[in-house]
């Protein structure tokens, strides 16, 4: 039982606040968008300085699911990270995961075939898609048109059950292994993405329409929550938020990983930067993802779903049992007893939200010696502040929406 | 006219005759109840995302009873605590639980909430059962949404069968003492 | 066209002897700079009319209990938008006087970054707006990224030794 005194009980003190001082005490209304609030979709604290319903400052406190993946992360063997890397950006975990499974495959310099390039940018591009629907239809919800949510969220349901033949569970997937994947795609699996690849567009059309040039919609997301492209590029948005700006810049066409280059896709860019712009760069990025995904499942090449990479992938279990190599093979990976190249090595890829990087310093040994996640949400998140300035306050709730700022990866 | 017992599915005991049916109290009240939580979704992190799967339309929650969802704890029966506490927010969590009205329930969905997770980390509350009293606890990382329902039923079982005024008692008494909750 | 012989060739004419190192690892370039010249090395880099590093992708900290003098190092990674190109950055600290200079001016990114190297790390960064505790709770009294620190901190009750084998 912890002792959870007086004053350590969230008490909102004014006087502690930097938005409060004695004079403004007098004239404007401070509210705390606190951390638990039905609109806010995470846990992160705003105290906002009101005058009447306009907002003129906000300060924000963050930390309230901090859960230290930089140092657990120190512990753990590198087949063990991840874990905590699916609980990153929790709405699109497959992307973290073979992000991670790249930034060591790096670090070896492994190289791996173009089967297992095609098997993981068909599900990167589902699990973008997941993230996007979620961001799309909260917003839908934020504005009060409630039914979107619910025509999307079934496919959501069939991309989890496509997860689950791949690799056993629905969210928090740990995808895939160092080198591959654990066993191919299956008969199930390839019939489901293209069940998905026929129905999705009509859902997502009926979406459109609902929303995209609903008049109360438009009116309520142009001009709200803007950012100018230079402010974007000075506090470091990536992704489509950044896109929303005008910048094109996506880790994808920049450095391509993952045989990205074969495929043929755009990247959609809008104009003002504002809560409209957000929306339609998201839903435009789900056209292009079922473009990718149609193409990889066309020209999917044969070949083998792992590769030798005998310092993380264990031997076949009869092997382990027959032959005294495969013995010897599972104890030295298992005891880490194996050689990994010391050095530093920093790998981006465009997560649901932007460039989520991995910066990996390695000592030789059978943990990283320090792990650094550059996450893209507590970057771009700071500029809030600045987005909602002058604006109201359901105009606020939108913004934060729009933005699809997941606590996971702010606090990490 | 004669008193007969009637047979009420899934339901407790019922005498009727001509005119009238004879049921305990307490069980009409704890039908009503169970039959009717509003929830209240603390919803943090990954579990929470689960839970949207569960509140939409392939595994709806509102057909047993919870189609409404109050943000409010004032208005709310049964807090959901879904997701990993960290210390920071173990104080307001343990608002939240004392803003609630009698009668309350906690269901501790995930294994963060439960018992800290994975994350056996410097800044992770390891259970959410420090700081409040807990009812329910659903394993699982996340639990799919038939868990979660599973726990709402569990929980239904619990609000029907428990006696209806339970703040008076003194093991309530001792509880909240233990969690230092007045 | 701009890759790594001639950007390293450039800032080793501008700022030659304050450059303790140039080294290469997967691609990207590595420069081990002393700190006072931080600030002045990457203002050069951002207002260059060709180089044009106007993105500072991200910032930490490491700790190196072992390298005496030179506990404490502050990573820098760059990108180049208009010249496709990453660079790194270290500065090393001694972990008894671990200041530097903030680069908040420059890029304001690094506001929340610099925040969080300070609470993982105790570096303090002088000039930045608001150095305060981030993502721990604010009586948080020790800085809980160095090595000589465990995972768990001492209030954990219920996990036994005996159980876990240790």
């Amino acid at each position: 039982m912890i002792n959870i005194s007086e004053d350590k009980q969230n008490s909102f003190n004014q006087n502690e606040h930097k938005v409060a001082n004695e004079d403004d005490i007098k004239i404007y209304n401070y509210l705390n968008l606190g951390p638990t609030h039905p609109s806010t979709h995470g846990i992160f604290q705003n105290v906002l300085k009101l005058d009447g319903e306009v907002i003129l400052e906000a300060e924000q406190t963050i930390g309230y699911i901090h859960r230290a993946f930089e140092k657990l992360a120190e512990n753990r063997p590198f087949y063990q990270v991840t874990p905590i890397t699916d609980r990153l950006n929790y709405c699109s975990a497959p992307i973290n995961n073979i992000g991670w499974q790249m930034t060591v495959e790096k670090l070896i310099g492994l190289k791996v075939s173009k089967r297992i390039d095609y098997m993981r940018v068909i599900i990167m591009e589902l699990a973008r898609i997941n993230d996007h629907i979620i961001c799309n239809s909260v917003i839908g919800v934020d504005t009060g048109a409630l039914t979107g949510f619910l025509y999307l969220f079934q496919f959501r349901e069939k991309i989890y059950e496509i997860f689950e033949q791949i690799c056993g569970a629905r969210l928090t997937t740990n995808i895939g292994r160092i080198g591959g994947f654990e066993r191919d795609f299956s008969p199930t699996v390839i019939s489901k993405i293209e069940e998905l690849l026929q129905e999705f567009p009509k859902a997502l059309k009926e979406f459109e329409k609902l929303l995209t040039r609903n008049r109360i919609f438009m009116d309520r997301t142009i001009g709200v929550g803007p950012i100018s492209a230079e402010r974007a590029l000075e506090y470091g948005f990536t992704g489509p938020n950044l896109r929303a700006t005008g910048v094109d810049y996506d880790v994808r066409v920049m450095h391509p990983y993952s045989s990205y280059e074969d495929f043929d896709f755009t990247i959609p860019i809008g104009t003002h930067g504002d809560t409209y712009d957000r929306y339609c760069v998201r839903q435009e990025e789900m056209w292009q993802s079922l473009k990718i995904i149609e193409q990889a499942l066309k020209n999917m090449p044969e070949g083998d779903y792992h590769t030798e990479v005998p310092e993380f992938y264990l031997p076949p279990k009869e092997d382990v049992y027959t032959t005294i190599e495969g013995l010897i093979w599972h104890f030295k990976v298992i005891y880490g007893e194996i050689e990994i190249p010391k050095g530093q090595v920093y790998h981006a890829v465009e997560g649901g939200n932007g460039e989520l990087g991995f910066y990996l310093i390695s000592d030789g040994g059978r943990q990283p010696y320090r792990l650094h996640f550059r996450r893209p949400c507590f970057i771009y998140y700071q500029a809030y502040p600045e987005m909602i300035k002058g604006s109201l306050l359901s105009d606020a709730i939108i913004t934060m929406s729009s933005m699809n700022v997941i606590a996971g990866e702010l606090d990490a | 006219m004669g008193i007969k017992p009637t047979v009420v599915p899934n339901g407790p005991e019922m005498y009727t005759g001509d005119g009238f049916g004879l049921m305990q109290m307490d069980k009409v009240v704890g039908l009503a109840r169970a039959n009717s939580l509003w929830p209240l979704p603390f919803a943090t992190s990954c579990c929470g995302i689960e839970f949207m799967a569960t509140m939409a339309a392939s595994y709806d929650i509102g057909r047993f009873g919870a189609e409404r969802l109050s943000f409010s704890p004032r208005q709310a029966d049964l807090l959901m605590v879904m997701g990993t506490i960290a210390k920071k927010m173990g104080p307001i969590l343990k608002q939240v639980y004392t803003q609630m009205a009698e009668p309350k329930w906690v269901i501790a969905v995930g294994a963060c909430a439960s018992s800290g997770g994975i994350f056996d980390t410097y800044s992770v509350l390891q259970g959410i059962d420090k700081v409040i009293p807990v009812d329910v606890y659903v394993p699982g990382c996340p639990p799919t949404p038939e868990a979660i329902l599973d726990g709402i039923l569990k929980i239904q079982e619990l609000v029907k069968n428990k006696p209806l005024r339970r703040r008076n008692s003194p093991e309530y008494a001792q509880l909240m003492e233990k969690y230092e909750i007045e | 066209m701009v890759d790594n012989n001639i950007l390293s060739d450039a800032v080793s004419a501008q700022f030659g002897s304050n450059i303790i190192s140039i080294e290469e690892s997967y691609g990207m370039l590595d420069f081990i700079v002393e700190k006072d010249m931080i600030v002045a090395l990457l203002k050069w880099l951002k207002e260059h009319e060709t180089f044009e590093f106007n993105f500072l992708t991200t910032l930490c900290g490491v700790h190196f209990p072992e390298k005496k003098n030179h506990e404490l190092s502050v990573v820098y990674h760059l990108y180049s938008m208009t010249n496709n190109i990453r660079i790194r950055i270290h500065v090393f600290l001694p972990i008894t006087k671990p200041e530097i200079q903030t680069v908040t001016h420059l890029y304001p990114t690094a506001n929340w970054m610099e925040r969080e190297t300070f609470e993982f790390f105790g570096i303090k960064f002088i000039g930045h707006p608001n150095l305060k505790i981030i993502l721990n709770v604010e009586d948080m009294d020790y800085h809980p990224l160095l090595k000589q620190y465990a995972l768990v901190d001492n209030t954990r009750t219920d996990k036994d030794d005996k159980y876990f084998g240790r």
